[in-house]
């Protein structure tokens, strides 16, 4: 079926003749084959998305439909690559085109030549049914990719055979209830507008540990749940997206450069594969997916890479992993959607933003979740966790990204440019964030860590918020109105900023730090504060409080090699307890 | 053969609606004939059947609709290009403008270029000296980087630029260079003290300069930086030079591309902008980089002045979320008298880490650079404090911090138009003004660092 182009404006092609296109089909565009996908349909006029560059196109051209959804191909492959929004391999471009990336250029996302080894866990007669796993493959060192029977079919395994396939053999044999035989291979093709199907969804109740204090202690995601990350720029919103890409405790990483920095890319290219998983000592390459749709590639395609990320992201979910997706930065999507709807003229609504961006950025969010896999085994359970940058004008979050995603996620962490200023990085604001999986992750860690861990939290949470309402009273009479307690929470709430909350990405130590290392640094914080109170009471010297050596210990308590920390933060609470009793007792004395 | 279309069905500058075309491409490149022959160049925005909506990179004076001759050349706007531009000047369409000959094209490039292959870009990690304190220590440039300055009017961003031009080396390092400057609406004035500059230091021989005068055709202004960026890539990636591209004014050329939205009756989105001036602005900044096995590789630095002073203005907020920092100038530091009067809390380099300590600068870079931050960051609330409450009220500990940021302020910052300080100088003097603090509040820097830079007298 073809067409002929009327209209060509930008990225939006308008071609008649389409009458048996259907509305979301891919078709192939002039001479070049750029790649389009059908928004809207008026008789057999169609308006067509081009994701390529458009220059060179006329009325006249023609169009090709090719019947099918826009879809990525999903199998073996996938892990350690690169993409760009509508599922290309760049580094295959990069062999075929050299630096810059050609139009009209056709390569499949995973490779037909490689060859993978198989190793069936089915046997011929087996009964199966959607997302079942037939077999599995060793796809890097660290994930084992589980190939599974596509979520429409179900029937009986007619024959199935091991050993060293490419993605596009045929695997095993499948007969359908009719008796119709279909052939498994070990790639799965699905559309990416549409969420993959699952058994169940659940209530997410375990944490995702990203290492960073301030989320793990202060603001904790849970796996399966949903976060947004907005600031101004210059707040470190992409040092935050690559710190949980690099430490997150999650199976798979899919991370989605949508219109942003190319070297932000180039950024995370060069350095995973250096950087090893803390849990299993595999280069975190192994288990991250990129997509780079950067921002001067063409904007239609940025508009896919967050769905194409996050159908990705199912397909490893409905294995039984747990996956993080991240967005950098939903507000370039949004942006994205704004300048087709533009070009199609449609009825804007706020900003020039069309009427469906709210519903557009809950569909992605809602993609999100903990579930119990499809498939006949009723154990399997996996996880997304959807982390979204938000890039919001003059870091103002009163425009409508920033809005419509705070009301769906459930996590925000808020970037604040004076902390950034400042350097205190990360600059997450702790008085405007939030989390509201707190209480559901409470349980989780009252079994872990005992009812301290969460007890800390509040009152650390308390002693930041008190000391703003201090530093009002500091700003507008001076520090020396204030009581010694007063001055103790500004000591302690300054200690907890400088000496926890601020964690450097760039230091080998400090990038990381694990759960039982932050609830100890919390706990010699708080045993300070303590006990500084109680020698207040006996009337000890503030001063000298302020200005025991102990604090300076822990101010680098950060940078204590992870083997040592256990025994170093141990001497450190000793020293302190010991040098405050001191002090008391010589103002007892006096 | 190239046929000439007789038309012309409504002039609206800088649009034109032209009838009953045929094989009329989206971005093809036009040319108009008016009667006395003149030629004006234009570009078509849309194509719809047999109309086609073109722009205009002129003015659209004295163009008789049903006299004027329009036709299609069938490719987009192009350059010629070859290393004969260096040391010549340009107008903003391209065309020769210093009474020089023609050049002689070795190949012709589309100025709209191709997006860069993110798996092809190699990431830029060499240290650019540039002998500005304030950028080689706390803001580092590297080679491939694109780092703008936000400057307001009044505020002496040439002089920074030229003096950034003319100290700028990478260490110990013998290759060759090139400078790009495109001048996008900005004054004779502020354009010929580039060129005088450029000229006092010998260095316009190796310079191309593209120039788009405020009297120019603001919607020429499209054109212009993508003129000076295909040169920059041709003279990178093909004739491996390390390039550097200076862009001014880009708040005039965010303000041609609004002229030509609004003639467009597009929606508009932030005061007046179109929606998509992140992306268009991107195509430009994205264009600076260093590739994969090429030894060429593109520095810019992108001037824009902020409309009253406002960073959160369209123009430089979006700038910011694309290019990897800003340098920001200030206008009190510019009125204490401090020069470069470069604002350093909210400046930025973002690719500075790579680009700094041993082996590159030196060890102790990244601590005092982070510490130095700290300190001025804490100094000024300190002197904020005091002009609220009288010095009486600051601990013994935020006296020292008011003193420091003073101290930094008029040495480190303050280093004048013509001072070359290498990195080794930027470094000591900030040790030297470290020495200010109490040695317990020097948290940011390694204790051996401090051992060894700054020994317990």
């Amino acid at each position: 079926m073809s067409g002929t182009i009327t209209k060509v404006s930008g990225p939006l092609v308008v071609a008649n003749g389409l009458a048996d296109a259907n509305v979301s089909d891919v078709v192939r565009v002039g001479e070049q084959r750029l790649i389009g996908e059908i928004l809207n349909m008026t008789g057999d006029s169609a308006s067509i998305q081009v994701y390529e560059e458009t220059s060179g196109l006329g009325p006249g051209a023609g169009v090709e439909t090719t019947g099918m959804p826009l879809s990525v191909e999903l199998g073996p492959g996938m892990l350690e690559n690169i993409y760009d929004g509508i599922q290309r391999p760049l580094p295959e471009i990069r062999d075929m085109t050299g630096s810059t990336i050609a139009r009209g250029i056709e390569v499949p996302a995973l490779n037909r030549e490689r060859r993978w080894q198989f190793v069936p866990t089915l046997e011929a007669g087996a009964e199966v049914v959607g997302g079942d796993v037939i077999g599995t493959v060793q796809e890097t060192s660290a994930i084992l990719h589980k190939i599974m029977v596509p979520p429409q079919l179900k029937g009986t395994i007619k024959s199935i055979t091991g050993g060293e396939f490419t993605v596009a053999d045929t695997v095993a044999v499948l007969t359908d209830a009719q008796g119709v035989e279909h052939a498994l291979t070990m790639v799965q093709r699905w559309p990416v507008r549409i969420a993959r199907p699952y058994a169940q969804k659940f209530a997410p109740n375990r944490p995702m540990n990203s290492g960073q204090r301030i989320i793990d202690t202060l603001f904790p995601i849970a796996k399966g749940g949903t976060a947004a990350v907005p600031g101004p720029f210059g707040s470190g919103k992409t040092v935050v997206q690559h710190q949980l890409a690099k430490w997150s405790d999650v199976d798979i990483v899919v991370y989605i450069g949508c219109g942003e920095r190319g070297n932000e890319m180039t950024d995370v290219l060069m350095e995973f594969p250096e950087l090893t998983d803390p849990r299993n000592g595999e280069p975190l390459m192994k288990r991250t997916v990129l997509i780079a749709n950067t921002s001067d590639m063409p904007v239609a395609a940025r508009e896919a890479s967050i769905y194409t990320g996050i159908t990705i992201a199912e397909y490893f979910r409905d294995m039984g992993y747990d996956v993080a997706v991240l967005a950098d930065s939903t507000s370039r999507w949004a942006e994205a959607l704004r300048e087709m709807s533009g070009r199609l003229e449609e009825m804007p609504g706020e900003e020039g933003y069309p009427a469906y961006l709210a519903s557009r950025i809950a569909q992605f969010y809602e993609r999100a979740g903990c579930v119990r896999c499809i498939g006949s085994d009723e154990d399997r359970r996996g996880s997304v966790t959807a982390i979204g940058a938000v890039s919001p004008p003059g870091g103002d979050i009163s425009e409508p990204v920033s809005q419509a995603t705070m009301r769906i996620v459930k996590v925000f962490w808020s970037l604040d440019s004076s902390l950034a200023y400042a350097r205190h990085f990360p600059a997450i604001n702790w008085l405007t964030s939030y989390s509201l999986y707190v209480e559901s992750l409470q349980p989780w860690y009252e079994a872990t860590f005992g009812a301290d861990y969460m007890k800390n939290r509040s009152q650390a949470m308390s002693i930041l918020q008190q000391e703003s309402e201090l530093q009002e009273i500091v700003r507008l009479v001076g520090q020396d109105a204030l009581g010694a307690s007063d001055r103790l929470t500004m000591e302690t709430a300054k200690m907890l900023r400088e000496d926890f909350l601020q964690q450097n990405a760039f230091a080998d130590i400090d990038s990381y730090s694990e759960y039982r290392r932050q609830f100890l640094l919390m706990q010699l914080i708080l045993q300070y504060d303590a006990l500084c109170r109680d020698a207040l009471e006996k009337n000890a010297p503030m001063q000298k409080l302020f200005a025991i050596p102990a604090r300076v210990e822990i101010g680098r308590a950060k940078s204590v090699p992870n083997d040592e920390y256990e025994t170093v933060y141990a001497q450190i609470g000793a020293d302190m307890t010991a040098q405050i009793k001191e002090i008391v007792a010589g103002g007892e004395e006096q | 053969m190239i046929k000439e279309y007789k038309t012309i069905q409504e002039i609206a500058s800088p649009l034109m609606l032209v009838k009953q075309v045929e094989g009329v491409t989206y971005d093809e490149l036009a040319e108009i004939e008016l009667p006395d022959g003149e030629v004006r160049r234009c570009k078509v925005l849309e194509v719809e059947g047999d109309t086609a909506v073109v722009q205009l990179f002129e003015s659209a004076q004295g163009i008789n609709l049903a006299q004027s001759k329009v036709r299609f050349l069938g490719h987009p706007l192009e350059l010629g290009v070859s290393e004969d531009m260096l040391g010549r000047v340009f107008n903003g369409m391209g065309e020769p403008i210093d009474g020089g000959p023609e050049i002689l094209a070795d190949e012709h490039h589309d100025i709209n270029g191709l997006p860069m292959n993110p798996a092809a870009r190699a990431y830029p990690a060499e240290f650019i000296q540039t002998g500005v304190s304030t950028i080689d220590g706390l803001n580092t440039l590297v080679r491939g980087q694109k780092l703008p300055i936000f400057s307001a009017s009044g505020l002496p961003h040439a002089n920074l630029a030229a003096q950034i031009a003319r100290q700028a080396r990478v260490l110990g390092d013998e290759e060759t260079f090139a400078v790009v400057f495109a001048a996008i609406g900005i004054t004779f004035e502020e354009s010929e003290y580039f060129i005088q500059e450029f000229r006092r230091t010998g260095a316009i021989d190796r310079t191309v300069v593209f120039s788009n005068l405020a009297n120019d055709p603001a919607v020429e202004r499209i054109a212009t930086p993508r003129m000076a960026l295909t040169a920059a890539e041709y003279l990178a990636f093909e004739k491996d030079m390390q390039v550097l591209v200076i862009l001014t004014d880009i708040t005039n050329y965010a303000e041609a591309l609004r002229e030509v939205s609004a003639a467009k009756k597009e929606v508009p989105g932030r005061r007046g902008y179109p929606g998509y001036l992140y992306t268009d602005l991107a195509t430009l900044y994205e264009r600076a980089g260093r590739r994969i096995g090429k030894r060429g590789s593109i520095t810019m630095i992108p001037i824009l002045t902020m409309p009253e002073d406002d960073k959160t203005h369209p123009i430089p907020d979006l700038t910011g979320y694309i290019t990897e920092g800003q340098i920001i100038l200030s206008r009190d530091l510019h009125r204490k008298g401090i020069v470069p009067p470069v604002d350093v809390l909210p400046s930025l380099s973002r690719l500075k880490d790579k680009g700094i300590g041993e082996g590159k600068t030196r060890e102790d870079h990244a601590g005092t650079m982070n510490q130095l931050f700290a300190a001025y960051a804490r100094g000024k609330d300190a002197k904020e404090l005091m002009t609220i409450l009288g010095e009486a009220a600051l601990s013994d500990d935020d006296k020292q911090f008011a003193k420091f940021a003073d101290a930094f302020e008029q040495e480190y910052v303050n280093q004048g138009n013509e001072v070359n300080r290498s990195i080794e100088d930027t470094l000591n003097l900030g040790w030297e003004l470290l020495r200010i603090l109490p040695r317990t509040e020097l948290k940011r820097i390694k204790p051996e660092m401090i051992e060894k830079y700054m020994p317990e007298a």
